[in-house]
């Protein structure tokens, strides 16, 4: 186990991360050096245009997608090495995604305590606790024992969050978590995440909800075609940006 | 009033008829006990599809796996000797997909029987390892396209969460997969009951081959061929009413 990381210290280190893809027009940079630390209970949310590679980058991160350069550093670990076991590691960085990927098969109480079950070995009764106190925290105690196609896309982001949290996670990664919902279930879901900000969990976002960036974010990075180009406080990036396809950007989705 | 006037001579050749079908019936199916081929006949092709089913299901499972496995995680393996065996073995299995598939079953048992095992004399045994291993090859395709009809993101989900790819195969993709893969396993067993109506190639006393002697012993061919038809039609209404119970059952489970 990694020596306990405090507030404000390095949690993921990023350095020269490239992913490059070969087709038969060339090679697409669809991460082409970033360089980036992500902080102890910091709220990173990461901006761009369709297509810059924030996906990539995010998922490259527990390596759902394989970086073909550079490195990356979880809790003093280098993620890509073989010694290192991926699967131990994305234990502790949890992952939502677009379309939650809840399973379907199992009840909401099945869904958020198998992992801790068969991979944390924790008994059933301690899990199930786990899981309703956070399902109490959402809002949705009273749906342990349905399936996930009786509940609302709201409903089962929110879900799809607290799953991940039953791995008591040091980092949980957001890949446009609210782009899938109607328009009206979209606030419920940023709720959940702001509460979670707050609570000091270290997060790292990929959205293009601009009103979340300004008020949640401890950083923003704007990226294009597999660079960052421009990052900073909410404050610079928004009211201040320098850099001219940030401003561009800014001017099509504010 | 009515008058239903029936002509005697119609009534007459009527009568004739069903006696001339009885006396057919009873030299096809009753006289020297003629009807035991047909049993026995039908007994055989049961065994036979029955261990066919198994030996298939136990090779296309093997196959599945590994043509899955490698499709899925060859990337992230690190270059070894592991990576090699997988690609070995996936190479293998593709080319016996694709022989099997690619060459009727009856050539297949006729090589298996006059050449490979030439020296057998448990034409059962040969049969059943005909079919099984063409069976193989289908049920192979039946899994994967199983598994493959899964959302990948549940796949990703699963590694997301920590599991590894046989745990997130065993927990996350197989249980749903199932549903799609169980239907169309026993639909598998069906299509073989009938295929192996062409062991008599071989020699075998199947179902076919039973009512085939009959016809051959009586030289009357409608009888026992419609016995034959019959019997297969029956076993396959069987077990298709079963298997669309079993695909309601797996689809109102849930959801
Ligand atoms: N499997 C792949 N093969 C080839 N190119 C790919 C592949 N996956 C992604 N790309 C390319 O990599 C680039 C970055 O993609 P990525 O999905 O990370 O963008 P994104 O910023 O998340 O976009 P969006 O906002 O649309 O989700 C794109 O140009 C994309 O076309
Ligand atoms: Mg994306």
């Amino acid at each position: 186990m990694s020596a306990e990381i405090k507030t404000g210290e390095v949690l993921i280190s990023v350095k020269d991360l490239a992913k490059h893809y070969k087709n038969k027009a060339g090679e697409i940079h669809a991460l082409d050096g970033i360089t980036t630390d992500i902080k102890k209970g910091e709220v990173l949310v990461i901006i761009g245009p369709s297509g810059s590679g924030k996906s990539t980058f995010l998922r490259s991160l527990n390596l759902l997608e394989r970086p073909t350069g550079g490195t990356i550093t979880f809790e003093g670990q280098d993620v890509m090495s073989p010694k290192n076991d991926i699967n131990k590691l994305r234990q502790k960085m949890g992952m939502v995604f677009q379309h939650f990927n809840l399973f379907p098969h199992l009840t909401i109480m099945d869904n958020m305590t198998l992992a801790p079950r068969k991979l944390l070995k924790m008994s059933q009764a301690d899990a199930e606790k786990k899981a309703l106190q956070l399902l109490e925290r959402v809002g949705l105690q009273d749906r342990a024992d349905t399936y996930p196609s009786q509940l609302s896309g709201g409903q089962k982001q929110r879900i799809a969050i607290v799953r991940a949290l039953c791995m008591s996670p040091d980092v949980l990664l957001f890949d446009e978590p609210t782009s899938a919902l109607d328009p009206e279930m979209v606030g419920e879901v940023l709720d959940v995440m702001k509460d979670l900000a707050k609570t000091g969990m270290t997060m790292a976002v990929v959205t293009h909800e601009m009103g979340f960036a300004k008020e949640v974010a401890s950083r923003v990075i704007f990226m294009d075609a597999g660079k960052i180009v421009e990052e900073g406080t909410p404050e610079e990036i928004f009211d201040n940006p320098q850099n001219e396809r940030l401003k561009t950007f800014l001017a099509k989705v504010l | 009033m009515f008058y239903c006037k029936v002509d005697y001579r119609v009534l007459l050749s009527f009568s004739d008829w069903l006696n001339k079908w009885k006396d057919r019936l009873y030299l096809n199916f009753v006289a020297s006990g003629r009807y035991k081929y047909l049993l026995r006949g039908l007994w055989m092709t049961l065994r036979i599809t029955f261990f066919a089913v198994l030996l298939g299901i136990a090779l296309g499972v093997v196959a599945a796996i590994i043509r899955s496995t490698h499709d899925k995680i060859i990337e992230e393996i690190r270059p070894g000797f592991g990576k090699f065996l997988l690609r070995f073995f996936n190479l293998i299995v593709k080319l016996y997909l694709t022989i099997i598939r690619g060459t009727p079953v009856v050539v297949q048992l006729m090589i298996m029987y006059y050449v490979i095992f030439a020296s057998s004399t448990n034409a059962m045994m040969v049969a059943i390892l005909a079919f099984g291993i063409n069976s193989g090859a289908y049920v192979a395709e039946i899994i994967r396209s199983g598994i493959m009809s899964i959302d990948p993101g549940q796949f990703e989900a699963g590694r997301s969460l920590g599991f590894n790819y046989i745990q997130t195969m065993i927990y996350i993709i197989i249980p749903q997969a199932i549903k799609n893969i169980l239907p169309a396993l026993a639909n598998e067993f069906i299509v073989l009951i009938k295929e192996t109506s062409v062991s008599g190639y071989v020699g075998i006393m199947e179902l076919t081959r039973g009512g085939d002697v009959i016809r051959s012993r009586t030289f009357d061919a409608f009888p026992p061929l419609l016995a034959v038809a019959i019997i297969y039609l029956i076993i396959v209404v069987f077990f298709t009413k079963l298997v669309s119970m079993l695909e309601r059952r797996m689809r109102n489970s849930e959801r």
